[in-house]
C-alpha cells in the first residue's frame, strides 16, 4: 500500500517579504501544527497574501526559513520546490481556475500532468472531487459559467486535485454572502477531518475566523510584522493590543493607541 | 468674514470654481464663516470649492469656521481631511544607475530566453523520447491550430505571391522572349525565399499573437500562479506544445505554400504569356535542386521554432493589466516578423557562403 511521503508541518521563521527595496514583512514566525486550521489574519495591505505566496513558491523570501516537515523549502532546488509543492493544494483569491478546460479538466490536469493513473481513474477521482464539493454533474461547465461561490468550490475541489497534506486558502470567503461563506467554512472543516490535512487560511473574515480556526498569526501593515499570535477566538477574548483588539471587535482604531511592534501571544 | 453661499453649484453644470478662493482672501482677512441659508442644490462643485478655500485659508494663517455649513458638507469635508495616501519616493536616478538598470534587463531578457531555448532544447530532446509530461491532447490540438487550421491564409498568400512572381518575370521576361523563365523564377522564388517566408511572417502574426497573448492573459488572471502552486511544470505544459506544434507543422505549411504558390505562378504565367502547364512544370522543375528544396525547408524549422519561443518568452513576461495582453500580442508579432526577417538574411548568407 502506498504511503503518503508529503509532510503535514509547517513552519516560518525570521521571514521577510517584499518587492524590490518595498518591506512587506519582517521578522515573522509561525509553526503549524500538522491537522490544525491556522489562520492568517490582518487588515487589508497588511501582506497576508503575500505572506502565502512565500509559503507556496511564488515569491522566494528576502529572509528567514519556510520548513515543510523537516526541510527548508526554499533552500531546495527548484526541481525539489516543485516537487514539495505537489504536497500543496491551493484555493487563489480568485479562483484562477484554468478558464479554457471545463471543471472536470481543471480537476484532472494537475493528476494527468503529476500521475501515471489511466484515464478512468483520474475521471472518477475528479467526480469524486467535485462531488466532495457539492459539484457534483457540473464537470462540463466552464468557469464564466459558474457563480462566485460555485467558482470558490470549484478552486477547492482543484485544489483537493492531488489530496493534498497542506491546504492553503487565500480569503476563500471573500466575496461570498454569509450562508454561502458558512458553508464554505463547514467544508473546509469536514474536508480537514475528513482527510486529515493541516489547512492554512488567509482571512480577514471575522465569523470563518471565529468558527474554523485552531491557531493563526495576525500581521500588522504599520509596524511590517506579526504582532499577535493564538486562536481568532481567544485574540478576540484576551489579546489587549489596540489593533488586534479593533480588529477581532470589528472597531475603529484609535489612532492614538497604535502600539505597533509589540508583541502579544495568547497561546 | 461671512461667505454667502447662494444658488446651485452642480459640478457637471458648472465645474469648480477655482479662482473663488482666491478672490476671497485677497482682502486680508481674519477669519471666514459662511452662511448656507440660501444655498440651493449642490453636490461635489461646492465641496471642491470648500476644500480648496479651507487649504488656501490654511496656508494664509485665515481662521475657517464650518458652523455655517449644511452638515452634511461638514462630514464630507471631514472625509477630505483624512491623510492621503503618499506616493512612492520618485527620486531622480543618476544616469549611471539607469545605465545600469537598462543593462541589468537587457541582461536578465537575454539569460531568461537563453534558458527558454536551452530548457527547449533539453525538455524537446525527452519529449521526442516520449518522456515528458506533456499531454499527448494538447500537442495534437497544437498542431491542428498551427497546422490545418492555417491552411486556407497560407494558400490564399501563397496563390498570390506565386502569380505576383509570375507577373513580375512575366513582364520583364517577355522583352527578351524569355516567357518561358517565369517557371524557373516562380520555383526558386518560392522554394528558396518566398514560401517560407511568407508563411513564417503569416504564422507569427496569426499564431505568434495568439500565443503570447493566451499565456499573457493567463499570466493576469493568475492561472499561470495556480500552474506553478499545483506544481504543474510550465514549460512541459505551456510551452513545450506550442513549440513543438509550429515547428513541427512549418515544414508542411511550407511544401504546401510551395505548391500552392507554383500552380499560382501557372496560373499567371499561362494567362499572360500562354505558356503551357506542362512547360511549365518541367521548367520549374529543372531549376530546382534538392539543396535549394532543403534550405527552405530548413529555415521554416528555424521559424517556427523562433515564433513560438519568442511568443512564449513575451506572454510569459507580460504584466498583469488587460493593456499588457495587447501589448503582449503586439511584441511578440513585430518581434517574430522582424526577427524572421533578420533570421532569414542571416541563413541566406550562410547559403551564400556554402554554395547552395
Amino acid at each position: 500500500m502506498a504511503t503518503d511521503p508529503s509532510p503535514s508541518k509547517l513552519e516560518v521563521e525570521g521571514l521577510a517579504i517584499g518587492f524590490g527595496e518595498t518591506i512587506i514583512q519582517q521578522d515573522v514566525s509561525f509553526r503549524v501544527a500538522a491537522g490544525s486550521v491556522f489562520a492568517i489574519m490582518g487588515r487589508s495591505g497588511s501582506g497576508k497574501s503575500t505572506l502565502l505566496k512565500a509559503l507556496i513558491g511564488l515569491l522566494r523570501p528576502t529572509h528567514g526559513t519556510v520548513r515543510i516537515g523537516e526541510e527548508d523549502y526554499w533552500a531546495a532546488t527548484e526541481a525539489r520546490r516543485a516537487k514539495i509543492g505537489q504536497g500543496f493544494g491551493v484555493l487563489f483569491q480568485s479562483g484562477a481556475l484554468w478558464s479554457s478546460m471545463t471543471l472536470a479538466q481543471n480537476v484532472a490536469l494537475p493528476l494527468r500532468m503529476l500521475s501515471h493513473l489511466d484515464g478512468a481513474s483520474i475521471r472518477e477521482l475528479c467526480r469524486v472531487k467535485l462531488s466532495l464539493v457539492g459539484l457534483a454533474g457540473a464537470g462540463h461547465l466552464m468557469p464564466a459559467e459558474l457563480s462566485g461561490g460555485m467558482v470558490k468550490r470549484a478552486a477547492l475541489a482543484r485544489a483537493l486535485s492531488l489530496d493534498p497534506a497542506i491546504l492553503m486558502l487565500d480569503e476563500p470567503s471573500s466575496g461570498l454572502d454569509p450562508v454561502t461563506a458558512r458553508r464554505l467554512d463547514d467544508l473546509i472543516v469536514e474536508l480537514r477531518d475528513g482527510f486529515g490535512m493541516t489547512i492554512v487560511m488567509v482571512s480577514h473574515d471575522l465569523p470563518s475566523l471565529f468558527a474554523i480556526c485552531d491557531d493563526g498569526v495576525f500581521l500588522d501593515a504599520d509596524s511590517k510584522t506579526a504582532i499577535a499570535h493564538g486562536a481568532p477566538s481567544r485574540l478576540r477574548d484576551e489579546c489587549d493590543h489596540p489593533i488586534v483588539h479593533a480588529f477581532m471587535r470589528r472597531e475603529r482604531p484609535n489612532a492614538d493607541s497604535d502600539g505597533a511592534g509589540a508583541h502579544h501571544d495568547s497561546r | 468674514m461671512r461667505v454667502a453661499l447662494l444658488g446651485d453649484w452642480v459640478a457637471r453644470l458648472d465645474g469648480v470654481e477655482f479662482d473663488v478662493p482666491k478672490d476671497i482672501l485677497r482682502s486680508g482677512i481674519g477669519a471666514l464663516q459662511f452662511d448656507a441659508a440660501e444655498l440651493g442644490h449642490w453636490d461635489s462643485g461646492l465641496i471642491a470649492l470648500l476644500v480648496d478655500l479651507r487649504e488656501a485659508a490654511k496656508q494664509d494663517g485665515v481662521a475657517f469656521d464650518e458652523e455655517g455649513l449644511p452638515k452634511s458638507a461638514r462630514r464630507l469635508l471631514q472625509l477630505l481631511s483624512a491623510p492621503a495616501v503618499q506616493p512612492p519616493a520618485d527620486r531622480p536616478r543618476p544616469l549611471l544607475d539607469r545605465v545600469g538598470l537598462w543593462a541589468i534587463d537587457i541582461w536578465t531578457e537575454g539569460v531568461e530566453a537563453s534558458a527558454l531555448v536551452g530548457n527547449m532544447i533539453l525538455r524537446g530532446a525527452v519529449a521526442l523520447r516520449g518522456r515528458a509530461a506533456m499531454l499527448a491532447s494538447d500537442l495534437i490540438e497544437a498542431m491542428y491550430n498551427a497546422g490545418v487550421a492555417a491552411l486556407p491564409i497560407v494558400a490564399v498568400v501563397g496563390l498570390l505571391v506565386g502569380g505576383i512572381l509570375a507577373f513580375i518575370g512575366a513582364t520583364e521576361l517577355s522583352k527578351f522572349g524569355a516567357g518561358l523563365y517565369v517557371a524557373n523564377l516562380v520555383a526558386i522564388g518560392m522554394v528558396r525565399e518566398m514560401a517560407a517566408l511568407m508563411t513564417a511572417i503569416i504564422m507569427a502574426g496569426r499564431t505568434g499573437g495568439a500565443y503570447a497573448a493566451q499565456i499573457a492573459a493567463m499570466e493576469g488572471a493568475e492561472e499561470i500562479d495556480a500552474l506553478r502552486a499545483l506544481g504543474v511544470p510550465i514549460f512541459d505544459y505551456l510551452i513545450l506544445p506550442k513549440v513543438l506544434a509550429l515547428s513541427a507543422m512549418m515544414p508542411l505549411l511550407y511544401m504546401f505554400g510551395c505548391l500552392i504558390g507554383i500552380f499560382g505562378g501557372l496560373c499567371i504565367g499561362a494567362a499572360t504569356l500562354h505558356v503551357a502547364a506542362v512547360s511549365f512544370f518541367v521548367e520549374a522543375q529543372k531549376s530546382l535542386s534538392g539543396s535549394q528544396f532543403a534550405l527552405g525547408l530548413a529555415k521554416s524549422i528555424c521559424f517556427g521554432a523562433f515564433i513560438a519561443i519568442v511568443a512564449c518568452h513575451v506572454g510569459l513576461r507580460a504584466k498583469r493589466s488587460a493593456t499588457a495582453v495587447g501589448a503582449a500580442a503586439t511584441t511578440a508579432v513585430v518581434v517574430g516578423i522582424v526577427g524572421v526577417i533578420a533570421l532569414d538574411a542571416v541563413l541566406d548568407l550562410c547559403a551564400s557562403v556554402l554554395g547552395i
